[in-house]
């Protein structure tokens, strides 16, 4: 997500070598049976490896989604877990159907690399943690001038620190790692104040602290890192499914439509469930899209709406605990926001 | 008058006595080696200091503060940690060894399908024991089954999609399982492709020793780390869509290579060691060039080069964790990628999985090592110094 040296701008000179499959990726997918997906190596509330070896987090639970919009069965995917490196030559290769693995979403990616991102699962962005021991009474990243701030090496954040700084006129001293491991226990050994890095990232460093109730994060975000799913270029329909997959995931949290009450839903009287589930009559969405009009169910049977995703593998379901914040939905002052299905 | 013969002969030995007291016992020991000289003594004193500062701390965090079992992070953090433990605890979370044993072991292979890579286990160790004790028997037959045999089998049964045994693609596969069957395979290949490539150096026929010459200046050239990131990242590119290579093959074709040719160097430096007369022996006796090097060059090589084979079959062991630049997890690399579940996240978990790692990868190298010297000395006729 950070790193975007030298891996990045390999894959993009090389990026047109990559021709665009023939046949369709919806046929490809439906012939093998299964969504292969490109996934984090290991990303606490992400994608993670529970004790059974299954895949957990929000990344590994949208391909699922698709899994089920598709095929109609959440478990009819493969994962590939893909280094940041080896991450969008995967897509590009046609390796992976999906690359669902915590990526920004820019302009360059877009463009350059041939990706289409479908749209952004995650609103992350940097942001810092103090130690509220050693700095009592900082509850604003602005009172931090001065402080020792430890941030890895060679990364976006590291610039992102840098321009912060800068524009607001403070002053500060970078401790700086090249590992994020380094950059761990130097914080937690207490040879710098704050840590900076994504924000999502440091509620799973609290966690590996000695005392993490003496850490607090604050709530300026310095950086937008929009993360979410992306597909290759020059397949509309692939594009329509995997984008709508999310949408119907909000829509389903929008209108109430949970994983517990799907059944009971599919018989509701407001009109605008009943269309979402396909329960209208001579409906043509989901077939229009390339799937069965029962699409929507499938997928909150097997994944549950974009809410319990979220407050299941990274909110307060999940030992991470992170407030929706943004990424509520749009009726309740976040940004997600689903167009209707209609 | 009779005279009397002096001269006498012993005819049995004196028995032995035994050796004073001062150079026998716990004393003599201690005072030869711990305590011979003020510089011994202040040394002595410094090491005991040490042991004494660093070891009861190790013994406390490795087994007496360890948590052994348990469900999640609680049984392994602090209540300021959002725990169950008091307060200042620190000590090792085996329970989240224990809790990841399986995947530790074989990665992601479907729990109902695990018998499969344990059978394959139990084949290898019935396999390989016999072969290692010198007594016995069948040397011949055991060395075909363990090398010809046991990959067959190893193959059909941990791939399957054959005799009705479901498909377990190597992209399941992790662990200790990778680890095991990369080194085995790098092992194999490595030692006789070496010898025929060290043979190939060395040889007359020019072409034939440009090649071999080529190709082990190449691989050694360039580091494995780079074959590896290269098969990964742009081979895909370069083949049609859809076409994937599959990566454990890739690895093991890679592996196997790089050993290949370190090896061939480690063969050569024992061939060089050979005097010219064992070769010109061989020649007068009208032996052919496979037999003289067969009966007469190669046993003899190859023994003085046990402990560089052996250095580089260790080194192999170790390399095969670079397999997670192409997103393959061995031992070390499913140990680091559960790191990432936030179930078991506390500052001790880290420490845990990875001493783990560094246990289990020192078991292997040592018996390596320690066999390789049990070698040394069975072979080690006519050489003791």
């Amino acid at each position: 997500m950070k790193h975007i040296a030298i891996g990045v701008l390999g894959a993009a000179a090389f990026g047109f070598a990559a021709s665009a499959a023939s046949a369709s990726t919806l046929d490809d997918v439906k012939a093998k049976g299964f969504i292969q997906c490109g996934t984090n190596t290991g990303l606490a509330g992400f994608a993670a490896p529970d004790d059974k070896g299954e895949w957990k987090g929000i990344d590994v639970d949208f391909c699922r989604a698709v899994a089920a919009a598709v095929f109609g069965d959440g478990t009819k995917v493969k994962f590939t877990p893909l280094s940041a490196k080896e991450r969008f030559t995967a897509l590009q290769s046609g390796e992976v159907d999906i690359l669902s693995r915590n990526t920004t979403w820019t302009i360059n990616r877009d463009t350059a690399l041939g990706l289409n991102f479908v749209g952004v699962t995650y609103y992350d962005g940097q942001g810092f943690m103090i130690n509220a021991k050693k700095l009592p009474g900082v509850n604003s990243a602005l009172q931090l001038s001065g402080a020792a701030v430890c941030v890895q090496s060679g990364t976006t954040t590291e610039l992102n620190l840098a321009d912060y700084f800068k524009a607001n006129k403070m002053e500060y001293n970078p401790v700086v790692f090249e590992k994020l491991d380094e950059v761990n226990a130097a914080y937690d050994a207490g040879r710098c104040d704050v840590y900076t890095t994504d924000q999502s990232g440091l509620y799973g460093i609290r966690l590996t602290l000695s005392a993490p109730a003496d850490h607090v994060v604050l709530p300026e975000i310095i950086s937008k890192e929009p993360l979410g799913p992306a597909v290759r270029q020059g397949d509309d329909q692939w594009y329509h499914i995997v984008k709508w997959t999310y949408f119907a995931l909000l829509q389903a949290e929008e209108l109430g439509i949970t994983q517990a009450n799907v059944d009971e839903m599919k018989n509701s009287d407001n009109p605008e469930i009943k269309r979402v589930l396909g329960q209208e009559a001579d409906t043509k969405i989901g077939t229009d899209l390339g799937v069965s009009n029962d699409w929507v169910v499938n997928i909150v049977k097997a994944v549950g709406n974009y809410g319990e995703m979220f407050e299941r593998n990274v909110g307060s379901g999940s030992p991470l605990k992170i407030a929706r914040g943004i990424n509520a939905l749009w009726t309740k002052g976040g940004l997600q926001y689903a167009p209707p299905i209609r | 008058m009779q005279e009397h013969d002096m001269s006498w002969v012993r005819t049995e030995m004196a028995l032995a006595q035994a050796a004073p007291s001062s150079e026998r016992g716990l004393g003599a020991w201690v005072r030869k080696n711990l305590i011979a000289s003020t510089g011994d003594t202040i040394l002595t004193i410094i090491g005991i200091v040490l042991v004494a500062m660093i070891l009861p701390q190790i013994v406390n965090w490795a087994f007496i503060n360890a948590q052994w079992t348990g469900p999640d992070r609680t049984v392994c953090a602090t209540v300021a940690q959002g725990g169950i433990q008091p307060d200042g605890w620190t000590g090792a979370c085996w329970a989240f060894v224990n809790a990841k044993f399986g995947q530790f072991m074989f990665g992601r292979y479907p729990l109902e399908e695990r018998w499969r890579p344990i059978l394959v286990a139990i084949l290898f160790v019935a396999l390989l024991v016999p072969l290692l004790i010198p007594r016995v028997p069948r040397k011949g037959l055991n060395a075909i089954l363990l090398f010809f045999a046991l990959p067959v089998v190893a193959f059909v049964l941990l791939l399957g999609g054959m005799f009705g045994l479901p498909y377990v693609e190597t992209p399941l596969w992790g662990g200790l399982l990778v680890t095991l069957s990369l080194s085995f395979v790098g092992i194999a290949v490595s030692l006789p492709v070496g010898i025929v490539l060290a043979l190939g150096r060395r040889s007359n026929m020019p072409i034939v020793k440009l090649l071999c010459v080529i190709f082990i200046e190449t691989v050694r050239g360039i580091p494995l780390i780079t074959v590896l990131f290269f098969a990964s990242v742009m081979l895909p590119l370069f083949l049609p869509a859809g076409v994937s290579f599959d990566k454990f093959l890739r690895a093991l074709i890679g592996v196997s290579l790089f050993a290949a040719a370190y090896m061939a160097e480690v063969v050569r430096g024992g061939l060089q060691a050979i005097p010219k007369g064992q070769y010109e022996g061989a020649d007068s006796l009208g032996l052919s060039y496979w037999q003289k090097m067969g009966l007469v060059v190669m046993p003899q090589a190859l023994k003085l080069v046990i402990p560089g084979i052996v250095n580089t079959f260790i080194g192999m062991f170790k390399d095969t964790s670079l397999v997670i630049v192409i997103s393959m997890f061995d031992l070390l690399g499913i140990v680091k990628q559960n790191f990432s579940d936030a179930s078991w996240a506390t500052p001790q978990t880290a420490r845990s999985g990875l001493v783990f790692a560094a246990f289990i990868f020192w078991l292997f190298c040592f018996g390596m090592s320690r066999y390789s010297m049990y070698t040394e000395r069975r072979l080690d006729t006519g050489h003791k110094r």
